[in-house]
């Protein structure tokens, strides 16, 4: 294994750390002050604050367990946050991997309308999540929205305040913004494999679907880590549309732990029990990451190229 | 570590970060600032402000936010210090707040003959201990019962003056498919507080709600609440429109169902009579717009000639400011609000401020029938209520939006209503 050979991946491991010969840490000096700054900082504040009893406005009183205590123990909607979450987590999953590495596939072909289509498909990317949200609230507004537009009986009209099936809205119109960024990744992946694989396929007489599932998948399975580590970690933190398109309603249907959190926090004005909020979240959030990066095998990643 | 877990971590930790990251669009480094809303008779007072810095050396910065973001933007700004000169609020329970924890100073002596020429009952609203903290800064806002009257007449209704009027009203567009009788945004919860405290009201005068602001045991369980939470549950079968928990308030949807003819009634804010004459001036200008007080209930106690809305806006000036911002505000307090220039503004947007001399200056204008009206009926009043939501206290605030929302989804009853609130 070489350092070329695994830069040209996304994803790189440990292994190659202790041969790196690479720039000094003092290169990667802004880098660790600004996360130091802006991620480290809060994290351990929003840790001690969880200890705290704090209105915003008043000053912050120590309380000790008190805030964990009741988070965990005497508020039932934290249960029902996270198995919200979950589904979520999960909802988001199953629709948006497929969905993207179908598309980053198509869009690492050579067909000549190929490029028109990825623009395309590359567009919700670059709308920021308020406009994307409020668009969509006109879309699924029931009577001035698609549901009228359309004429179609068996369509729902409470898209939004339905809350058997808000879920599902939240998790079509969030994958609706991220397949584009993943399709991107995905194509990346694919234009990386050599293509004598494929000359060499074609001569054993493989068809479309066999290379497909015989190089294409097997070539990208680190970007595919990659990919299912961002959406998974991505959709547990997720907030922006959620909060424009609902805020938690109906009958708090999809108020996720980092709804619930804000909710808690700004709109409750209890800041002692959003911090709790908070730091389970940084937990479930940092466990996930360790363990898909454990149980995919990230740390001993290594070239599957010809010649690496 | 590797490179992309450190990048998660970092995520996750940005996104907790939310928490403790504080707005610090507040205090500018030179002149004052101000927060003010969107939409209805806003844009008046942000000419206002503007005109204010063309007319003096100081200059006040001025940024526009939607209701509800503005709510949970100013606790934070003002709980971190970062507050505009110039705060904003209800009055009610946040005002309570603000000078409990000293984030407002005292005005008095700073206002001017503003005591003299605002209307009393609104003026007292800013008054904490005999000390001003607030004064009034806009208009008037009672809720009042708007209506399409193209939509009356196609199926031979009046303007109802009782409550057994409300019902006949529901019970003949019953079976007429695509109108309902009242239009509400369910979707955004508090038009609906409109509603509850109109009908708690009418069932039981002003004390019964009185007693939730005085934070007496138990007060939520009267029996004059749990009649106005079964009545609204009633109404979402029959009474509002279809699928009224998916209509948004933001967005104005509530007006547009009126405007378009789906709803005979809207019982909403004054400021939505601006809000209707600047969105849907086709409706605005049909004739078919008209407006009339929430009808009396026959056997109820409550004076019939109660409402309920906001006094007005408020503005306090924020104890974090430099005393040169301070004094900016207070120039603007005692010297520019109000002023001929910006009444007459307001009044052509149909805005009516509580000043004692505005009667004489309502002739003539633009909206001169819905701020007669208006003029009238807060000045009949006997009663006049503070929007629910900003007279209970702040930390109630959420539970009592999230338990509406229940009531209107039909997911609880009236007493899990009530039990859950006395609990708060």
């Amino acid at each position: 294994m070489t350092t070329t050979a695994s830069q040209d991946r996304k994803v790189r491991g440990q292994a190659d750390g202790k041969r790196r010969q690479g720039p000094t840490f003092l290169m990667a000096l802004p880098a660790v002050l600004f996360f130091g700054l802006f991620a480290l900082v809060p994290l351990v504040g929003v840790f001690a604050i969880s200890f705290m009893e704090w209105n915003i406005l008043g000053s912050p009183s120590w309380v000790a367990l008190d805030n964990w205590d009741t988070v965990i123990n005497d508020r039932p909607f934290t249960w029902r946050a996270l198995s919200l979450t979950l589904i979520f987590v999960v909802g988001s999953y199953l629709f948006q991997a497929p969905i993207a590495l179908l598309l980053g596939v198509f869009m690492a072909g050579e067909q000549r309308y190929r490029a028109f289509l990825s623009v395309l498909y590359f567009l919700p990317l670059l709308f920021s999540s308020v406009a994307v949200g409020l668009t969509f609230q006109s879309l699924l507004s029931p009577y001035y929205g698609i549901s009228a537009a359309l004429p179609f009986d068996w369509l729902p009209s409470d898209w939004l305040s339905n809350s058997d099936i808000v879920m599902y809205v939240m998790i079509f119109v969030v994958g609706w913004c991220f397949v584009p960024f993943h399709a991107l990744l995905y194509q990346a992946g694919v234009r990386q494999i050599p293509t004598d694989m494929y000359e060499a396929a074609t001569i054993d007489g493989a068809g479309r679907m066999r290379k497909f599932f015989s190089i294409t998948l097997p070539q990208l399975r680190y970007t595919i880590i990659t990919s299912s580590t961002l959406m998974l970690v991505g959709s547990l933190t997720y907030f922006d549309l959620i909060f424009v398109l609902t805020g938690g309603q109906p009958q708090n249907a999809v108020r996720i732990l980092p709804l619930d959190m804000y909710i808690t926090g700004f709109s409750a004005n209890n800041l002692g029990h959003a911090s709790v909020i908070a730091v389970i979240l940084v937990t479930i959030g940092l466990t996930m990451s360790l363990l898909l990066n454990k149980f995919s095998g990230s740390s001993k990643m290594e070239s599957d190229k010809a010649g690496a | 570590m590797s490179r992309h877990l450190t990048l998660r971590t970092g995520t996750a930790g940005v996104a907790v970060a939310s928490l403790l990251t504080l707005s610090a669009c507040g205090g500018g480094a030179d002149g004052a600032s101000a927060w003010i809303l969107t939409g209805g008779g806003w844009p008046a007072i942000e000419d206002d402000l503007e005109r204010f810095g063309e007319e003096h050396e100081a200059e006040i910065d001025v940024e526009a936010l939607e209701n509800d973001a503005y709510k949970q933007q100013i606790r934070t700004a003002v709980g971190s210090g970062d507050a505009p000169t110039l705060i904003m609020s209800w009055t009610g329970g946040a005002l309570l707040e603000y000078v409990e924890q000293e984030r407002i100073v005292p005005l008095d002596g700073n206002t001017g003959d503003l005591e003299n020429r605002v209307y009393d009952s609104v003026w007292q609203n800013g008054v904490v201990d005999d000390t001003v903290y607030a004064v009034p800064l806009n208009d008037v806002q009672p809720v009042v019962m708007y209506y399409n009257q193209e939509v009356l007449d196609e199926h031979g209704l009046s303007i109802p003056e009782t409550w057994s009027d409300v019902e006949t009203i529901i019970d003949t567009l019953d079976d007429v498919e695509d109108v309902d009788a009242f239009s509400l945004a369910g979707g955004s919860v508090w038009p609906a507080f409109m509603w509850l405290a109109y009908l708690t009201d009418r069932h039981g005068g002003e004390e019964a709600f009185q007693a939730v602001v005085e934070g007496e045991e138990g007060a939520w369980d009267h029996e004059s609440i749990i009649w106005a939470l079964e009545t609204i549950q009633e109404l979402g079968e029959d009474g509002f429109i279809g699928d009224y928990n998916a209509v948004d308030a933001g967005q104005n949807e509530d007006a547009q169902l009126l405007a378009d003819g789906r709803a005979a009634f809207l019982l909403q804010g004054s400021w939505v009579y601006a809000t209707i004459n600047q969105d849907f001036p086709e409706f605005a200008d049909s004739g078919n717009f008209g407006f009339t007080e929430f009808p009396v209930l026959e056997e109820g106690d409550g004076d019939p000639s109660n409402i309920v809305g906001n006094p007005a806006n408020f503005w306090s000036v924020s104890s974090d400011a430099s005393e040169d911002e301070q004094q900016v505000a207070f120039d603007y307090i005692s010297e520019h609000l109000y002023n001929d220039e910006t009444v007459d503004e307001m009044l052509d947007a149909g805005s009516l401020p509580p000043l004692n001399d505005i009667e004489d200056r309502i002739a003539g204008t633009e909206a001169e029938d819905f701020l007669g009206f208006a003029d009238e009926l807060v000045d009949n009043a006997n009663h006049f209520q503070l929007s629910w939501d900003q007279a209970i206290s702040p930390s109630e605030e959420q539970a009592f939006g999230d338990n509406l929302a229940g009531i209107l989804q039909g997911n609880i009853t009236p007493q899990e209503f009530v039990d859950s609130m006395n609990a708060q």
